[in-house]
């Protein structure tokens, strides 16, 4: 029996900073983390025709093959990384049956599907203010004209990696690695008491 | 006091108290310190850098040469941007600025912004382009660097087309009006940097715009001539500004110098401010000041001559001179973008000529100076000098350059504008000539006989404003310098005293000190702990990536200089990789979890490079491979649990586990569960002890660790850092890659020819054949042991084969590592040596700081020759 209870998201002691500034920003921008979250890395080749649709079976959804969006059916989405590489996510504890299920859609086709869950942790940063807060660090154009929702990509906040993924018109998901997760949490914050004072 | 009775854009009501070199003044809310000065009837602001002379305020914008101040710790501000607040005080510049050896404590931020345009300029022309291209609904960014939008206008009474304008501008929710800001560097593809002044620090915008306008207007530029720097001497558009914006009367008596038409307005309105106008001196009438008399408190004369023939001299007092040479349309961020110019004989001026794609120029900047005003103009730079020296005529100000400095620079057989530019350093102050450059150009031009086309400009580059450190730098301070990467135990480090090292960007405790123990005796225990009985450590900073496909074997084997085609299912095996040249690049454990799946560790530091080095030989060299890699560094935490009683504390953790050894071998792979943690067990050592590598989820990894310690409690477990785990690495000779490498060292200089396959080919073989790689004299890994046990070699020393001799000794080696050690009970160290293992038993020499230390060479393996314990 695995126990849930020992486990110990990468930013579990920033919760209260995060409900805090959250609060007191009065709605303009609400951050919290979204712990657990299943999370497989694909890799696959996106020609291979018989692949795809069984992927597609297996999801709900085919894969997205334009760069940078995502799809996504009911608690399954599937960020675009790479030519040929994925980053499937589902709800907590989903990992080891959204593996199996993958796997037989690969059913010894080329490509790799690796358990990632706990390689990040998922921030939402939503509200009005959530976009000009990710500006401040996030290089790329996110404003909903050229990164609506659906839209998904990997650069940097500051000076970490990221994914960053525009949920809907206020709302973005940054996916973290687990041992940036604070940098990332402290360099929010420090951006978001700036931006107050504007 | 010259504070006029009425007008401006000042707020007469709201009083600001400042103090300018210790004495207290009064300003209001819209000055800037230049205008509360000149109300204040301070002439003298600074003092030039080389000659010391007195020097006031000449311009009333960003070109401002002279009146240079020091506020807090920020030296060479220009008071003419510097906005009044309650309480300033500041400082008036005597010669050069002072760089505080405080650290800067502004609050500096950056903002990457896009656009489809980006207007730069807020004047008329500038709110123009802003209000069309609004209409589109474009996103459209309106950048200036003054406090207020409206330019020039602001000085000429457009008050009711601003308000209009600005309204409309506001209303368009992506219209973005940034002020106190200034665009100072455009790069490529209309990248566009604009350093924003905020109060105690600023803001970097990162602008990247489809389409740039320019609109950054024209720079007034004055006419040289014999004492043409006193206290009193302005731009004449500056004096104007001062009256109509600031309401300040720069002067009581005034004489106008002019080639052009833009004085006829301002003489007007100084006469209206009650500002005597004297005379007004117009090159285009054949008149020109030729000298002016003055103090130490400034201009007090002005002496009028004609141009040509023995015209009667005649001196006319007054203390404001306003001088106009014609206007430069300010093209510095054009230039910058590979804009080209081209001089405009009738405009007297460089203008656009072919603008790079996607940049517009318009209104003044464009050559439309029209609305300066300017009208027809006599092209005219220089008032000769009246057969005495040119040592006066001041082309920089802020440099203190004169004609008689170009003069020099032309004799030496000088022609390039560049070349004048570093001989006489013109233009290189912090104000970048903004009102010197063209005319340093018509100075050459003049003494050449050339015209200014022909001369040129020099090339305009970033910054066009200074900008500074701190602003380059952002939030990007203190602990948030560089991300800080941590594992899932970190808390659990912090909480027991761990010291830490800094390891690439992770923190990794280094030791963990007990009550006031010094690093030493807290090393010396720990590494008692793991020889004796049991000791653990956090290595889940090591890089790790997950291979999967059915080539991975064929893969593994081209990347690491052994093979793996002979490791089991469950079974690991340590590996080494080298680069092309055959130098040693990584090590690490790989793992084959499953028959199509492994998984190789790395080195902490050079994770993200294997990642990179293994793609890039898959997608460029091997993609017929059907290899795919992920990278997993971060999904996993590590607990390595090591020494002789390690077996108990995971027979405690997992009961069910057969561990025997011949159940759970050297190297080989377990599944676990232990208080309802998933655990993969790895019986790998980086110690030479019996050890195990506890790998779970990183979720996971504190409940693991207080389990572990939790186990081990009874045993005495004892948390380790990176020290210690050095050497007890060390005391077995397993090198560090980094440590004992340095990129310049092969698997054979390490004595690891055992690890390098004969059978296949891999990555660095063909290098191994190479004379250099096989030659005999090269440094190979040696043990040293210190003749004294006591003394501690440092790391980095050199190594002599004599203890003395004449200077210089020959070198053949160096100390790579080096550390006391509880089990040997001594110093050891390990080395780099030339014909290392032809020497042991020998004895060399460090020379260090007035001692010289022996030890004798040995095999680099000083503790357990035979495995006995790794493998019990």
């Amino acid at each position: 029996m695995i126990a849930e209870a020992v486990r110990r998201s990468a930013l579990a002691e920033y919760t209260e900073r995060f409900a805090a500034l959250s609060a007191a920003d009065g709605g303009g921008l609400s951050i919290r983390e979204l712990p657990f979250a299943s999370q497989l890395n694909l890799r696959a080749d996106p020609k291979d025709k018989g692949l795809m649709e069984r992927f597609a079976d297996v999801l709900g959804f085919a894969l997205p093959i334009v760069p940078n969006t995502e799809r996504s059916h009911e608690h399954r989405r599937a960020l675009w990384l790479g030519p040929d590489e994925w980053l499937i996510v589902g709800s907590e504890g989903q990992q080891a049956a959204m593996e199996q299920e993958l796997r037989n859609g690969l059913s010894g086709a080329l490509g790799s599907i690796v358990d990632v869950s706990a390689n990040r942790t998922v921030l939402e940063i939503g509200g009005p203010k959530a976009r000009e807060l990710l500006a401040h660090g996030v290089p790329i154009d996110i404003d909903v004209r050229s990164f609506g929702p659906g839209s998904c990509a990997q650069t940097l906040l500051a000076k970490a990696q990221v994914i960053v993924e525009r949920r809907d018109e206020s709302a973005f998901h940054l996916y973290v690695r687990s041992s940036c997760a604070s940098y990332v949490a402290s360099w929010i914050l420090d951006a978001a008491s700036d931006q107050r004072q504007v | 006091m010259s504070r006029l009775a009425a007008g401006g854009r000042i707020d007469r009501t709201r009083p600001i108290r400042l103090t300018f070199n210790g004495t207290p003044y009064r300003g209001y809310e819209g000055d800037t310190l230049a205008s509360a000065l000149l109300a204040n009837d301070v002439r003298v602001v600074a003092r030039s850098v080389t000659y010391g002379r007195p020097r006031g305020v000449f311009s009333a914008g960003i070109e401002e040469p002279n009146a240079l101040v020091q506020v807090g710790n920020d030296t060479m501000l220009r008071a003419t941007q510097v906005e009044l607040v309650d309480g300033l005080e500041a400082i008036g510049l005597n010669g050069r600025g002072r760089l505080s050896a405080e650290p800067d404590t502004g609050r500096y931020d950056k903002v990457y912004a896009y656009c489809e345009v980006l207007v730069i300029g807020g004047g008329r022309a500038g709110i123009t382009a802003a209000l069309e291209a609004s209409q589109s609904g474009d996103r459209v960014i309106l950048v200036d660097e003054q406090v207020e939008l409206g330019g020039r206008l602001l000085g000429a009474g457009w008050n009711d087309w601003l308000e209009t304008s600005l309204t409309a501008l506001r209303s368009q929710p992506d219209v973005r009006l940034l002020t106190r800001a200034t665009a100072f560097g455009q790069y490529d593809q209309n990248l566009v940097l604009v350093a924003q002044r905020r109060v105690d620090g600023g803001r970097l915008w990162q602008v990247r715009a489809k389409r740039v306008v320019i609109a950054t207007g024209a720079h007034e530029r004055p006419l040289i001539f014999a004492n043409n720097d006193r206290p009193g001497i302005m731009l004449a558009g500056a004096a104007r500004t001062y009256v109509n914006r600031y309401g300040v009367a720069p002067g009581k008596r005034a004489v106008i110098f002019t080639n052009n038409g833009s004085t006829d307005a301002g003489a007007a309105d100084l006469k209206r401010a009650g500002i005597i106008v004297e005379a007004i001196v117009d090159v285009r009438a054949g008149d020109a000041v030729v000298d002016t008399g003055g103090d130490e408190e400034g201009l007090r004369s002005v002496v009028i001559a004609p141009l040509t023939g023995n015209g009667p001299r005649r001196e006319v007092e007054c203390d404001l001179l306003c001088v106009s040479g014609g206007f430069n349309p300010t093209l510095h961020l054009f230039s910058q973008a590979q804009g080209r110019l081209r001089y405009d004989e009738g405009l007297a001026c460089f203008v656009p000529d072919a603008p790079p794609p996607n940049v517009a120029v318009v209104g003044a900047a464009a050559g439309d100076l029209a609305g300066r005003g300017q009208g027809t103009i006599m092209p005219y730079w220089v008032v000769p000098s009246d057969g005495r020296e040119w040592s006066t005529h001041f082309v920089d100000l802020e440099r203190d350059v004169t004609v008689a400095d170009v003069r020099r620079a032309l004799g030496t057989g000088m022609r390039s504008v560049e070349h004048v530019k570093r001989f006489t350093t013109v233009g290189t102050g912090s104000d970048q000539g903004k009102t010197a450059g063209i005319n340093e150009a018509a100075v050459i031009a003049t003494q050449l006989g050339q015209p200014i086309g022909a001369v040129g400009v020099t090339t305009f580059r970033p910054p066009y404003v200074p900008v500074s450190f701190g602003l380059m730098a952002g939030r990007n301070g203190g602990d948030l310098f560089d991300p800080i990467r941590v594992t899932a135990m970190h808390p659990w480090h912090v909480a027991h005293g761990a010291v830490f090292e800094n390891v690439g960007q992770w923190k990794r405790p280094w030791y963990f000190p007990r009550h006031d123990e010094d690093m030493e005796a807290a090393v010396l225990r720990e590494c008692k702990a793991a020889r004796e009985g049991v000791a653990v450590t956090d290595a889940s900073t090591l890089g790790k990536i997950d291979i999967q496909g059915p080539d991975a074997v064929e893969f593994l084997n081209r990347m690491y200089t052994n093979a793996f085609d002979t490791l089991k299912v469950g079974s690991c095996r340590y590996g080494l990789m080298c680069t092309v040249d055959g130098m040693v690049f990584d090590d690490g454990v790989v793992m084959h979890l499953d028959p199509d799946h492994w998984l190789a560790t790395t080195t902490t530091g050079g994770a993200a490079a294997v990642l990179d080095w293994m793609e890039e030989w898959l997608q460029t060299e091997w993609s017929d491979l059907r290899v795919r890699l992920t990278s997993v560094t971060d999904h996993w935490a590590d607990v390595a649990v090591v020494g002789p009683r390690s077996r108990e504390v995971v027979a405690e953790l997992f009961p069910k586990l057969a561990i025997d050894p011949q159940s759970f071998p050297f190297m080989a792979i377990r599944e676990g569960e232990t208080a309802g943690i998933p655990v993969r067990l790895h019986r790998i050592t980086f110690s030479g002890e019996l050890a195990y590598e506890l790998w779970t989820p990183s979720w996971y990894g504190l409940a693991l660790w207080e389990a572990v310690m939790a186990a081990g409690e009874p045993l005495g477990i004892t948390p380790y850092g990176t020290e210690t785990m050095h050497v007890l690495r060390a005391e077995k000779g397993y090198i560090i890659c980094g440590q004992e490498t340095d990129g310049t060292v092969t698997p054979q200089d390490l004595g690891m020819s055992w690890i390098v396959s004969k059978k296949k080919p891999f990555i660095g073989q063909r290098s191994h054949r190479r004379s250099d790689t096989a030659r005999l004299d090269r440094k190979q890994l040696v043990g040293l042991l210190p003749v004294d046990g006591e003394q501690l070699l440092p790391e980095g020393a050199q190594l002599a084969l004599q203890p003395n001799g004449a200077v210089p000794i020959k070198m053949v080696g160096h100390v790579t590592s080096s550390y006391r050690s509880a089990a040997l009970g001594r110093t050891f160290a390990l080395a780099m040596l030339q014909r290392g293992r032809e020497r042991l038993g020998s004895t060399v020499y460090a020379p260090l700081n007035g001692h010289v230390v022996a030890a004798t060479v040995t095999e680099p393996i000083f503790y357990d020759k035979e495995n006995v314990r790794r493998d019990s």
